[in-house]
């Protein structure tokens, strides 16, 4: 695996952070807006300014759904594909462990281990977070 | 826009291609009889045609088509905005037609997905934001964007999994009047309700066919439009937009580009919503139509859900939509924009036989496309 695994420079903090266990977002230098996926400007004030910073972790379920069909090979259905609203305000798809998750749900990240390419952030159930 | 309203554009002829499963026919010898029945209506033959308007039919938008049937346009357009790709056509074939850039144009599309079983899911390069940020999490494309959309719609507003159901069932009853439809036999809530789970909610049948087909679409100037042999119908306005790609990127699930396509159009036709007398939705699955309902201004935000109750698009209903059947019914030939316009035209005729909506003067054709990615609507009136 090559730091460069994915051939996208710009997303090169966030799979390192990943590698560690921390969810890496960029972070607007200027007008402190956060956003996902890494871009080299900020959608709200248009800055260049970005930092990679750490992010809690923790969200809210604002859209799920429970897959039944077969849709990617290592993935048995059926598993819960989500969009997690993060504290910080990102929106990201993603996977929610377990068998029930309901829109509002609280969640707390977590990380699916992958043999050929950096851990992919996933999601729990947590009634704490 | 006083420009348009002084130099308008015309649909003058309008086609099918062979439909269902096309098993004698190529897609590209589908687009040229689609071609030649839809000049034929506008009384002209291909060799009229100035302006191209074609994607999906291979490498390089309208060239394979070009080259099989003889066409050296003057406008040559391959707008990708997936399903609908064919409103924007529409957009930009009368913008050419305005401007007196082209007099002719050809909208085509053809598509055997049906026989050669090929939705085919894209190869993403590894480096792509979808392979990244998407394909990990193993959310089926589309149906797991729309299952997503629909939830989230569901929980905000209360929308049940049997209005969800009505909207199947109205297209079907439209289906049952159209000999053409693929699927004709009567369906009820409960039908919808017992299919399969696929993606929660949406079930089986909450879901378009898979069929093969599509269509022609000549957009032409007021002075040749004049020669067709069959009454010409106005394109009154016309709008098209864009939100997302990524389904975590489409600022609000439940409001669509429709919003931004829709005003755009109705303004520029000068029409409100109660004005349309049928409506042409991109049925591609059920929560499709009720988004568009809603997005399009036939209803208040969030009432997409009660107002498909009791029958209102059906036979009969306050607004007769998904007249063919639509994409859950009749026809679904993978983008199915092509198909809206030749309906909403032939309803505007008044050929449209046992599903005829009586009197209809304002017709809507709404493409949708992407993962509720795009919009593009078309306002169509009588003259
Ligand atoms: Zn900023």
């Amino acid at each position: 695996m090559t730091d460069l695994y994915y051939g996208d420079p710009l997303s090169r903090a966030f799979w390192d952070g990943a590698r560690n266990g921390v969810l890496v977002l960029q972070r607007c230098a200027d007008c402190g807006r956060w956003q996902h996926y890494p871009r080299p400007l900020c959608l709200g004030c248009e800055s260049t300014s970005l930092e990679s910073v750490p992010a809690s972790g923790l969200g809210t379920i604002y859209s799920c759904t429970t897959v039944r069909i077969s849709a990617r090979p290592g993935l048995e259905p059926p598993y819960i594909a989500a969009i997690v609203e993060l504290d910080e305000g990102p929106r990201m798809l993603t996977n929610v462990a377990g068998d029930t998750a309901r829109i509002g749900d609280r969640v707390r990240i977590g990380w699916r281990h992958r043999t050929d390419a950096p851990p992919l952030p996933i999601f729990t159930v947590d009634a704490d977070a | 826009m006083t420009g348009l309203k002084a130099r308008p554009a015309y649909i003058a002829g309008v086609a099918e291609t062979p439909l269902g499963k096309v098993l004698d026919q190529t897609e590209l010898s589908m687009v040229a009889l689609a071609a030649k029945e839809a000049l034929g209506e506008a009384g002209m033959t291909i060799a009229d045609v100035d302006g191209l308007f074609v994607n999906y039919m291979g490498e390089e938008g309208t060239v394979q088509v070009g080259e099989y049937l003889g066409i050296e346009p003057r406008v040559a357009d391959s707008s990708d905005l997936g399903g609908a790709a064919f409103e924007a056509f529409v957009h930009h074939a009368m913008l050419a037609v305005a401007a007196g850039e082209c007099e002719v144009a050809l909208i085509a599309y053809a598509s055997r997905q049906r026989s050669r079983r090929n939705r085919r899911p894209p190869v993403a390069d590894a480096a792509s934001l979808t392979a990244q940020f998407e394909h990990p999490y193993g959310l089926p494309a589309p149906i797991g964007h729309y299952a997503l959309i629909a939830a989230r719609h569901m929980a905000q507003y209360g929308t049940t999994s049997e209005q969800l159901a009505q909207v199947a069932v109205a297209a079907r009853k439209w289906a049952a009047l159209n000999p053409k439809a693929w699927i004709r036999t009567p369906l009820t809530v409960s039908d919808v309700l017992e299919s399969p789970l696929l993606s929660d909610p949406l079930h089986t049948l909450d879901c378009c066919l898979v069929t093969d087909g599509g269509g022609a679409v000549v957009v032409t100037t007021p002075e040749r439009a004049r020669d067709a042999a069959k009454p010409a119908v106005r394109v009154l306005g016309v709008g098209q937009s864009h939100t997302h790609w990524h389904i975590d990127q489409m600022p609000d699930l439940t409001v669509s580009a429709g919003v931004k396509s829709g005003e755009a159009a109705f303004r520029m036709a000068g029409i409100v919503p109660a004005d349309v007398d049928v409506l042409q939705p991109y049925d591609s699955f059920t929560i499709t139509v009720i988004k568009a309902l809603e997005d399009l201004g036939f209803c208040e935000r969030g009432e997409g859900g009660p107002f498909v109750e009791n029958g209102r698009l059906e036979p009969g209903g306050d607004l007769p939509a998904m007249t063919s059947g639509g994409g859950l019914s009749y026809n679904h030939p993978g983008a199915l924009g092509v198909l809206l316009l030749v309906e909403a035209v032939r309803q505007l005729r008044g050929e449209a036989n046992d599903r005829q909506v009586a009197d209809a003067e304002i017709a809507v054709a709404h493409g949708v496309g992407g993962f509720l990615s795009t919009s593009s609507t078309v306002v169509l009136g009588r003259d």
